[in-house]
């Protein structure tokens, strides 16, 4: 019964939609506000078959491209870089005590070390980008001040663990650590410059109540420096690539990188028994197995460190307390950025294929657009990367994928600069926040700044 | 007895908004709950961090999703 009614709906929905109430005492079974939205999505997918052009040779190059650079990132760089840089942040939001640092930013501290706390703090209480802008705005109206809420917004994006170690990674790591440094340089600027603009109008705070979340750590000062040493060496020592030129101390170190590796590995079982409470028989079960497999197939290390890393989650997940935290935190993370991540690749590799071949844009438009080091090639890439939206680190292959097809280095950086920090969506926001002036303002100076930095990265590195 | 739930709308400000109505029917009492989202209300508190549970005025906590037996201690 049903079925037959709704079926002689369909075949005349905006008849029936529109039909006056006389003639339909009852309303439509047919709820168009709860149908368009999945059946357009239904629609758009079998029109994009319908048109695929699979007989476009460029195309289907193009398809292979994407799914080649899915294979890299899945081969070169998931299980070596990423998990442990997941968890490396997953570490930072537990670990670190934010009362800690942010009191260094409240109405009562000190200018010089606010700037300075504001511009390197992202790295610690920007991990998760829902808390940044509340942090902003409490900087701005309760605590420090425009200047620092303004240094911290500028770098928090920019120079979050995350996106340094993806950005050194793939993209080099003089263009990592010129993302970092370039970050915190200029949010420092900015802010300062900001702060000048609009001195006249930061109006006397009151000394109302400050209200910071609790701090958490237990450990000492000293042991939380150990142990982020050890999580950064093992991370490190892990993604060691092969060096260009054979032999050579780099060589060296590349050969050993295993058994440094494992060295990391054993330090870290001991603070996990140490200092998180883990069983000592369970991290000797869990160090015996990844030995033993790393011993029958030494050729094939990533066996042994894929099972190091389960067992470390199973290590985490079997003891209470903060390990759990730890773990759940590191898991909040893969969830939000890997999907995101993925698409950014196929995306990538499907518009501008890997280094060294072409995707469905031809090379020679990026090229041309941001190729070398000109002031306009510089701007050009600040002005996209300002508003552009890149979700979290996908900028990072977009911009492999652009380097491949032409783009100079300092337009790189310039995008790097100008992109995670500002989007059209973010900064409808920050102007909901700030106002359209010192909007408008901010996002000047972030454009110049980018194409400045990417003016002098080029001139010295291309 | 008034509670406001600070948060832009992130997952953990939701989590924390559904625990609070747990909390509240479970020990039946009488309280009006709001949801703060808009940014600069929430940095007028003067709570740097979120999701942030502030009862009759006060504010009870910052930065982390509550437990339920904490949001009952503070409306009970």
């Amino acid at each position: 019964m049903n079925s037959v009614v709704s079926t002689a709906n369909k075949s005349t929905p905006f008849n029936d939609v529109s039909a006056p109430e006389t003639h339909a005492p009852d309303p439509s079974q047919v709820d168009w506000k709860s149908i368009w939205k999945p059946l357009s999505l239904i629609a758009g997918v079998f029109l994009l078959f319908f048109f695929l052009p699979l007989e476009s040779s460029r195309f289907s190059n193009s398809v292979i491209e994407s799914l080649a650079l899915a294979k890299w990132y899945a081969q070169e760089h998931v299980l070596l870089c990423l998990v442990p840089a997941i968890f490396i942040a997953g570490a930072i939001s537990v670990f670190v005590s934010q009362a800690a640092v942010m009191k260094y930013l409240g109405a009562g501290a000190h200018k010089a070390l606010s700037y300075g706390v504001a511009s390197v703090s992202g790295s610690v209480l920007a991990v998760c980008s829902c808390t940044v802008l509340p942090l902003f705005a409490g900087i701005w109206k309760r605590g420090a001040g425009l200047g620092p809420a303004i240094a911290f917004l500028y770098s928090g994006p920019a120079i979050n663990v995350l996106a340094i170690i993806l950005t050194a990674r793939i993209l080099g790591p003089e263009i990592g650590i010129a993302r970092a440094v370039g970050a915190v340089l200029f949010s420092v600027v900015i802010g300062l410059i900001m702060h000048l603009m609009f001195r006249k109008e930061e109006q006397a705070k009151a000394a109302a109540a400050i209200y910071l979340p609790e701090p958490e750590a237990e450990r000492s000062l000293g042991q939380n420096a150990l142990f982020f040493t050890v999580l950064v060496g093992l991370l490190v020592s892990a993604t060691w690539s092969r060096p260009e030129i054979a032999g050579g101390f780099w060589q060296t170190i590349y050969a050993v990188k295993w058994l440094f590796t494992g060295g990391f590995a054993l330090l870290l079982g001991g603070m996990l028994i140490r200092w998180m409470g883990v069983k000592t028989y369970k991290v000797v079960i869990a160090g015996v197995i990844v030995l033993a497999l790393a011993l029958a197939m030494p050729h094939n290390p990533l066996i042994a460190f894929g099972a190091g890393v389960v067992a470390f989650v199973v290590l985490l997940t079997t003891t209470r307390g903060e390990t759990e935290t730890w773990f759940l935190s590191s898991w909040d993370f893969a969830k939000q950025i890997l999907p995101l991540l993925l698409a950014g690749v196929l995306v990538a590799g499907l518009l501008l294929g890997r280094p060294g071949s072409e995707g469905l844009i031809p090379s020679h438009w990026v090229s041309g657009l941001v190729g070398g080091n000109s002031l306009w090639a510089n701007l050009f890439a600040s002005i996209v990367g300002a508003l552009m939206y890149f979700a979290t680190l996908t900028e990072v292959p977009i911009l492999q994928a652009l380097i491949g097809a032409g783009m100079g280095k300092g337009p790189a950086l310039a995008l790097l600069l100008a992109g995670p920090a500002l989007s059209l969506p973010n900064m409808l926001v920050i102007r909901s926040v700030l106002g359209l002036k010192k909007t408008a303002a901010f996002v000047g100076l972030v454009v110049i700044m980018a194409t400045a930095s990417g003016l002098i990265f080029g001139s010295l590195f291309d | 007895m008034e509670i406001k739930i600070l948060g832009p709308g992130c997952p953990k400000c939701q989590k924390t908004a559904e625990i609070v109505a747990e909390a509240v029917t479970e020990t039946g009492i009488d309280a009006s709950v709001e949801k703060v989202t808009d940014i600069m209300e929430i940095a007028g508190y003067g709570v740097f961090g979120t999701p942030a549970v502030v009862v009759n005025g006060d504010v009870k906590s910052v930065g982390k999703i509550p437990s339920k037996s904490d949001v009952k201690a503070w409306i009970g």
